[in-house]
């Protein structure tokens, strides 16, 4: 995709604002996206699948006064533009009017468009990504003589234009591309099997992990789950890994949301200003970092993103909120709509060791099951394995034990940041170690 | 009613420039030349919703999807190429990606197509027009009334109504001819109840392949409303649950996604083919207790999970998975079964044009057995009593698998006692299933919300149970 299917895409943008404000809309909004990609995996050293994707579609949400209406399609006919747009219209005219519609603030709209480094198209043939994700398997299935299966190892790439416009005038454009290796093996001892697997995925090619690199962890991985077994029931200190760990401060972000706020479902309602996290805790939001797998220089209506704290210093600075919510609460966009762009938890960070000294003896977590998780309490109760830790060191695998506690408990007594930061998340926070939990085993 | 071949033909065929004929002419560009199987699957999907929140229904949208999407098969290796471009071009450009699996060109031959017809399992129905905009709305309007109606604690009420009309149409180089007309119907309600201080949330819905005046019918509706008011105010009342092993009663119906998660996707074909399944090699083996027989039924009338033909257009059937303990098949897709030397079990499936098929459930669910409901919660001296669950997951190469409960109560020397919060349970599949030693003999389904997702892909399904007695598996509470 180049310059000029930006160009058609953006003028298919206005096209469809030119054709809403003709059907009578007081303010309509289009998002209009593009993505081709391919994937190519192999399994037991033959190639398995060869994918190819290309897709396209839009949306619109139009507004007459607080009425609203909306409609998308992957047509992007004369007919089925036409006809999506007079589909929203006719929603509108049904839908009941909520004062607080419409589109975001336009002297909230995005003016500047910093390049964040997104795009960098990968010309991956078929015979060359089999070739790589053959190294990743051929790496992970010679590892060890106990990986004795395998679920096979795929490269992907993928590149999207999206463009969003709106009825103030705002047009945004981004193009971006996102390629990926995995790997996921079997290892088996004692007639038992375990499975796991590792990835990387990176705006450029050349930041991937090498294929050994991804073939080798996710063979590692497998074997140090053999053996695995239940603990006694009781409460331990709990540490999360990098990999399971962003998911903590995934759910502080929905329960700081403005959806979850104003229906009254989270648990941290009036959170403002309240102490949640230690002191020396930060939570931070960086949405122009460049090549970020989440970096965007406005939100899902065109506000711009900026650098922000949801906490500060271990407590809630902001909100997670779109113009929608903002107008229910009283408040101003924070440029969310849509979500958060690149978080990340910052803190005394220290070395893994140190944090599983502390610990002494407890569980290490590095997957979790299940959803568990109720936002309108913050009760916590999810399926776990990982390592049992003694003495700092670790003892045996652990599968088949439960987690729980209160996320908001679970927030205030976190008594250590690792500094294993893991690029592949949207969320990033290294290793959570946490004073106590209750661990259901046997 | 018309025929659904001749439906698609006309609706997916007419709306472009493709004929009968010039499927055949694809067929024949893919097949031969080292392809085993070739296919084309077209679909049209419309779908359509209404929210309510605050008393009024101020969210609605529509969405239209149709596309192409083109597989070629050869021994394990697969090639897919999809368009949402319904066009005699893109169809050839698909064709050709979907192919490049192999070196060189199709034979050029197609064979016959035979027309399937097989009996349907729901009605040819557009649920998109079947109720006015207007009647949609103030059927949710109505949910809004009984639920606040129904309690005072009860702050906030959200509901959805959704709806989908999907026609597809599948030809393949092994004279695969079929269409199928699906509808598929939702509502959900959620409400938040507030009490001196605590605040909960219940929440209810169902649906299945219907028209939108089910939730007319039989006052559907209004008991989903009461029913999710019914769930946050127990849950008001909760306290900690305990932790450990325990013997616990899991209730009929909905709580039947123990069968989905402990047994169902473990006897997907592609894992067995692949050994990586706990399952894997064991057929004719005891995996469950003998009380335990497990049915995949994708031919029962109207419901979320069922199919009148699959994906690859086999006719859904009912398949005994597991009999009195005994393991006895596999759900199978076309390339699986080709590869394990049996035939399609009527599983094939995907969630659009977009997506690979693959071996997924339909309706599962455990045949009843004996016992009164009162005397299997009368059988526990202390455990818990477990009614609705959340969701639940499942690692199919160690067999763990977990499931949430939002409603569940402590059993006390024979009899319900105080409710508890939300717990996750987690065991391994064949060791739980061993360990179910009563069933008793009011089998009920679940009221069609389920969603299972697999290698990223959704589609609707159905489980169901009996109420049974699991004699120890782990609770994850707090106290």
């Amino acid at each position: 995709m180049n310059a000029g299917d930006r160009q058609r895409i953006e003028l298919l943008v206005e096209r469809i604002l030119t054709l809403a404000r003709a059907a009578g809309a007081d303010a309509a909004e289009v998002g209009a996206t593009e993505d081709a990609g391919r994937s190519v995996s192999v399994r037991m050293g033959d190639l398995e699948t060869v994918e190819f994707n290309r897709e396209k579609g839009f949306g619109i949400a139009v507004y007459f006064g607080g009425h609203k209406g909306s409609a998308s399609t992957s047509d992007t006919s004369e007919d089925a533009i036409a006809a999506t747009v007079e589909k929203a219209c006719s929603i509108a005219r049904f839908t009941q009017a909520d004062p607080y519609h419409g589109l975001a603030d336009a002297d909230r709209m995005a003016t500047e468009f910093p390049d964040l480094d997104l795009d960098h198209p990968w010309q991956l043939e078929t015979e060359a990504a089999r070739r790589l994700a053959l190294r990743a398997e051929d790496e992970a299935r010679g590892f060890d003589p106990r990986i004795v299966n395998s679920e096979g190892a795929s490269v992907s790439t993928h590149q999207m234009i999206s463009v969003y416009g709106n009825s103030h005038g705002f047009i945004g454009t981004q193009l971006a591309t996102r390629h990926g290796l995995s790997c996921a093996v079997i290892a088996r001892d004692d007639g038992a099997m375990e499975r796991d697997h590792w990835f990387t995925v990176a705006r450029r090619a050349d930041d991937l992990e090498a294929p050994e690199v991804v073939g080798r962890t996710a063979a590692r991985r497998a074997l140090a789950r053999l053996g695995a077994g239940p603990i006694p029931t009781g409460r331990h200190a709990v540490m999360f890994a990098p990999e399971v760990s962003g998911g903590l401060f995934g759910h502080l972000v929905a329960a700081l949301s403005g959806g979850a706020l104003y229906r009254r479902a989270s648990f941290l309602l009036d959170g403002l200003g309240r102490q949640l996290l230690p002191r020396g805790i930060d939570v931070v939001e960086r949405p122009h970092r460049p090549r970020g797998l989440s970096s965007a220089a406005f939100d899902a209506e065109g506000v711009a993103t900026t650098a922000k704290a949801f906490v500060s210093d271990g407590v809630v600075a902001s909100y997670v909120l779109g113009s929608y919510s903002a107008r229910r609460l009283g408040l101003s966009s924070t440029g969310n709509a849509g979500g958060v762009h690149n978080l990340t938890v910052l803190g005394k960070r220290e070395s893994v060791a140190t944090l599983r000294e502390r610990m002494g003896r407890g569980l290490l977590v590095t997957e979790l099951m299940g959803q568990g998780i109720n936002l309108v309490t913050g009760d916590y109760s999810r399926g776990a394995s990982g390592f049992w830790i003694e003495d700092g060191d670790i003892a045996h695998a652990v599968a088949e034990v439960t987690i729980a506690g209160n996320l908001a408990d679970m927030y205030g007594h976190v008594i250590g940041l690792g500094d294993d930061l893991d690029p592949r998340f949207n969320v990033q926070s290294g290793t959570v170690l946490i004073e106590a939990m209750m661990i259901a085993g046997v | 009613m018309t025929d659904a071949l001749d439906r698609a033909e006309a609706v997916i065929l007419a709306a472009s420039d493709l004929s009968m004929r010039s499927l055949q002419d694809a067929l024949g560009r893919i097949g031969g030349g080292g392809i085993d199987f070739g296919e084309l699957y077209f679909q049209t999907h419309r779908s359509e919703s209404w929210g309510l929140e605050d008393g009024m229904v101020k969210e609605g949208g529509f969405n239209a999807d149709r596309g192409v999407g083109v597989r070629a098969l050869c021994g394990e290796k697969t090639g897919f190429a999809y368009s949402d471009d319904v066009t005699g071009r893109r169809l050839l450009e698909a064709v050709d990606a979907a192919r490049s699996i192999v070196r060189g060109g199709g034979s050029g031959r197609s064979g016959q197509l035979l027309a399937a017809r097989p009996p349907r399992r729901y009605d040819a129905v557009d649920p998109l027009v079947g109720l006015s905009a207007q009647a949609k709305i103030d059927l949710l309007l109505g949910i809004d009334a009984e639920a606040r109606g129904h309690d005072q604690r009860v702050k906030q009420v959200n509901a959805r109504l959704s709806m989908v009309h999907e026609l597809c149409l599948v030809v393949a180089t092994d004279g695969t001819l079929a269409a199928d007309e699906r509808p598929l119907v939702r509502l959900d309600v959620s409400v938040i109840v507030e009490h001196e201080g605590r605040r909960e949330r219940g929440s209810a819905g169902g649906g299945g392949r219907l028209a939108l005046d089910t939730f007319l019918a039989d006052d559907r509706a209004s008991r989903f409303a009461r029913e999710a008011v019914r769930i946050a105010l127990v849950a008001l009342e909760a306290s900690p649950a305990p932790a450990g092993p325990m013997p616990v009663v899991l209730g009929a119906g909905w709580p039947g996604v123990l069968l989905h998660e402990a047994v169902g996707h473990g006897l997907e074909g592609d894992f067995n083919r692949k050994g990586s399944s706990t399952f894997a090699g064991r057929l004719g083996e005891q995996v469950a207790s003998v009380h335990c027989t497990v049915v995949d039924d994708g031919t029962l009338e109207g419901r979320r999970g069922s199919l009148t033909i699959d994906d690859e257009g086999t006719p859904s059937r009912r398949n005994v998975l597991i009999e009195n303990g005994v393991l006895k098949g596999y759900l199978q897709d076309k390339q699986n079964a080709r590869l394990m030397n049996t035939v399609s079990s009527g599983n094939g499936r995907r969630q659009s044009y977009a997506h690979l098929p693959m071996p997924r459930m339909t309706n599962t669910f455990l045949l009843p057995g004996e016992h009164d409901p009162a005397d299997i919660i009368g059988s526990v001296d202390r455990g818990i009593y477990a009614v609705n669950f959340g969701g639940g997951q499942v690692d199919i190469t160690s067999g763990k698998f977990v499931f949430s409960t939002t409603e569940a109560y402590l059993i006390e020397r024979g009899r319900v006692g105080r409710p508890v919060k939300g717990a996750t349970l987690i065991g391994s599949g064949p060791e739980v299933m061993g360990r179910v030693s009563m069933v008793g003999n009011d089998l009920a389904l679940d009221e069609g919300v389920g969603v299972c997702g697999k290698d990223g892909q959704s589609v609707p399904v159905g489980v169901g149970q009996p109420t049974l007695r699991v004699d120890q598996i782990t609770v994850g509470g707090t106290g």
